[in-house]
């Protein structure tokens, strides 16, 4: 089956593709480590996209993400309206969806016709993203996969007061010098995070169902910690990673 | 003194002239640029040349100024019309500030500043006027010393501060006149008044002895009815914006605010804005925007971002987004409706301590609200300015106020007014698209 739209989410940490089918389904993804020459990374990726599904060349291509002025495509539009458009797309209805990246976290209020009705996002800097989770897991020698063991065995978490990123590496530190057992700490690291992510969303209307996209979405230990900062269920968009790509698509069709 | 005098007014009234007349020549004779085709914006504003003109003359006087005529730096809310009345020359650090942080100045000024010991954290408009004095740099040439410094609490407590620096550095005079906050009703209180202009009569008199001259009745009313209608003109040029499309950008705004800040209360001010005045009407007869093609409009609140005016402008001008009304440059129109010239004293007692940022959150929503019906904007961008506390502070409130009672969708975008190290370019831009993608 070919496609009829090509999404791309030129993220800061990885490049999303998705293939759209006729019936708004995703017939083809792909994600990727982003790399710095964006434009002959999505030419490259886009083709390969297009052979596996026979997608005709003139299909057109949605782009969103920090690199998409940089790709050659029909229309750029921010990954906020695009997140928004994925994610009813998935629901069809009206939510707060909190989408965390790798730079940044966005709470975005979605419409009852699934259009962005309000959002926040994180100040210019690290905390509250993905990539704060990034650099401590590097500090504490944790691997991506261990995260959802790790957590889960832990007794009880580790205070880590700071949100920044810096602050919080050299706290963890400390705390590692002060022979804190790890699984604590990364329970700690965790509900840091979603205390600083919480914040954005507590400007927002809480009468709403709660959906969540983006990488960091894809561990468990982050849900359940933000699912208990919020004090209600958070659900996880199926595929939360292409949730980006998939509006970028869609906004094309 | 006599020479300096001499040279001074040669350079105001034939050197200036002169200088301008032939820049205009050396233009004609080179042709005008067009915009280019694929420019957002409508025709540029003629009026912008003689503004250039007018700002170029008032700097190149104040490089002659000290030891010529009496020199006074002063805050932006002060009530220079007083100092006027004595012939005072007076130079304001904050649209001084600006102008550096238009020409992306404020971190090499700054620096010095922080390297004293000065904080970052510290208003940029602080940190680039104070660095520039220690560095000797400006790049309009020089500034003269000044005799006294004037600084009103009405827009920050920072320029008490900032101003008992400069005292200490220059070692002239402070004059401070304290503005009590208006919170909690529409008028500020009897007593305040009375507090505000026994002040006002206090600094007349250190400024009499500063420039060792008699302030004159008949002057003084002058002043006051030049100020008064600088205010009006410039409130009319603002309200030509209420026109669809409006014949100017809220941008365009933030420069054209140059003369009513630095030149009120005088003939020069006021012939400029009749100048413009008439070229706003007249774009507006024949449906000249400010940008091409004007579908949605907004309200700005705070002081702009000068170092990234013209790639925000291009950014909202391409999406056919104009911002036709602003808190900001309205401050200086919103203040002729507590003027009286034929009594200036408890008229500037007045309309000083009710200036937007000396008045609670209640009449910032009230006159947000106002401005919006007025303007008939779709939505509103909140500059959350680092640099500016007083105006930044409730926001967040507002921002919700905005949208329960008038409707009105809000962006609030963090930023700087001067300093490009507090800002994130690419975050800011993708905020402000998304923004607009959310009313498509």
């Amino acid at each position: 089956m070919s496609g009829v739209a090509l999404g791309v989410d030129a993220g800061s940490t990885t490049w999303k593709g998705v293939v759209l089918g006729s019936a708004g389904e995703i017939i083809d993804s792909v994600v990727v480590p982003a790399e710095p020459l964006v434009e002959q990374q999505t030419r490259v990726e886009l083709a390969k996209l297009r052979e596996a599904t026979h997608t005709p060349e003139d299909a057109p291509v949605g782009a969103t993400g920090y690199g998409r002025k940089r790709v050659r495509a029909d229309r750029a539009i921010t990954e906020i309206t695009c997140h928004a458009r994925g994610a009813f797309h998935r629901t069809g209805k009206a939510g707060v969806l909190v989408d965390m990246g790798g730079q940044d976290s966005k709470v975005i209020r979605i419409g009852v016709d699934g259009t962005v009705a309000d959002f926040s996002m994180n100040d210019k800097c690290a905390a509250g993203t993905g990539r704060f989770l990034e650099v401590l897991l590097g500090r504490l020698k944790v691997g991506w996969d261990q995260v959802p063991g790790l957590v889960g065995s832990a007794e009880s978490a580790v205070s880590v007061s700071s949100t920044c990123t810096v602050f919080a590496e050299s706290e963890v530190i400390s705390l590692m010098a002060e022979g804190e057992p790890v699984p604590g700490i990364l329970k700690g690291v965790h509900q840091s995070l979603a205390s600083r992510v919480a914040t954005l969303a507590g400007i927002l209307p809480v009468d709403l169902p709660v959906f969540m996209s983006g990488g960091v979405a894809l561990g468990r230990a982050m849900v359940d910690a933000l699912s208990k900062e919020l004090g209600r269920p958070v659900t996880v968009l199926p595929e939360p990673q292409l949730v980006g790509a998939l509006g970028a698509a869609l906004s094309v069709r | 003194m006599i020479t300096r005098r001499l040279q001074y007014e040669l350079i105001k009234h034939v050197g200036g002239p002169f200088l301008m007349e032939l820049q205009g020549l050396q233009k004609r004779l080179k042709g005008r640029r067009g915009p280019r085709p694929d420019s957002p914006f409508g025709p540029p504003l003629e009026s912008i040349g003689k503004l250039k003109d007018l700002m170029t003359r008032h700097y190149l006087e104040g490089r002659y100024a000290d030891g010529a005529v009496p020199v006074a730096w002063v805050t932006s809310g002060f009530p220079v019309e007083l100092l006027r009345t004595l012939g005072f020359h007076s130079v304001y650090p904050e649209n001084h500030a600006a102008l550096c942080g238009v020409q992306r100045l404020c971190s090499e000024y700054s620096d010095a500043a922080e390297k004293v010991g000065y904080s970052r954290s510290l208003c940029s408009y602080a940190r680039t006027d104070i660095g520039g004095v220690l560095l000797d740099k400006t790049p309009v040439g020089r500034l003269p010393r000044p005799d006294l410094l004037a600084c009103c609490t009405n827009i920050c407590q920072t320029v008490l501060y900032w101003y008992r620096c400069l005292a200490d550095h220059f070692k002239v005079p402070l004059v401070l006149i304290d503005t009590p906050y208006v919170y909690g009703a529409k008028d500020s209180a009897e007593h305040h008044q009375q507090y505000v202009k026994d002040q006002l009569e206090e600094l007349m008199a250190v400024a009499e002895r500063v420039s060792g001259r008699r302030a004159s009745e008949e002057r003084l009313l002058e002043v006051a009815r030049l100020s008064y209608e600088g205010t009006m003109l410039w409130g009319e040029c603002l309200a030509e914006s209420t026109h669809r499309p409006a014949p100017w950008t809220g941008f365009d705004g933030f420069f054209h605010i140059g003369p009513i800040v630095a030149l009120r209360g005088g003939a020069e001010c006021n012939a400029y804005y009749r100048h413009l005045l008439d070229e706003l009407r007249d774009r507006v007869r024949r449906g000249v925007g400010g940008i091409k093609e004007e579908r949605y409009r907004l309200l700005w609140d705070n002081l702009p971002i000068w170092f990234n005016v013209r790639e925000m402008s291009t950014l909202l001008a391409e999406n056919r987004f104009n911002i036709v009304v602003t808190t900001y440059t309205n401050a200086w129109a919103e203040a002729g409706k507590r003027m009286d010239p034929t009594d200036p004293i408890n008229s500037a007692a007045r309309s000083y301590t009710h200036v937007i940022l000396n008045e609670d959150l209640d009449r910032r929503l009230e006159l947000m609200s106002r401005l919006a019906g007025d303007y008939q904007v779709d939505g509103a961008l909140l500059h959350s300015d680092r640099s500016c506390k007083p105006y930044s502070i409730g926001q967040v409130d507002l921002r919700d106020k905005l949208a329960e009672r008038a409707g009105i969708k809000s962006l609030l975008l963090e930023a700087d007014h001067n300093d490009l190290r507090a800002y994130s370019t690419e975050q800011g831009n993708t905020r402000l698209q998304a923004f607009m993608e959310s009313f498509a």
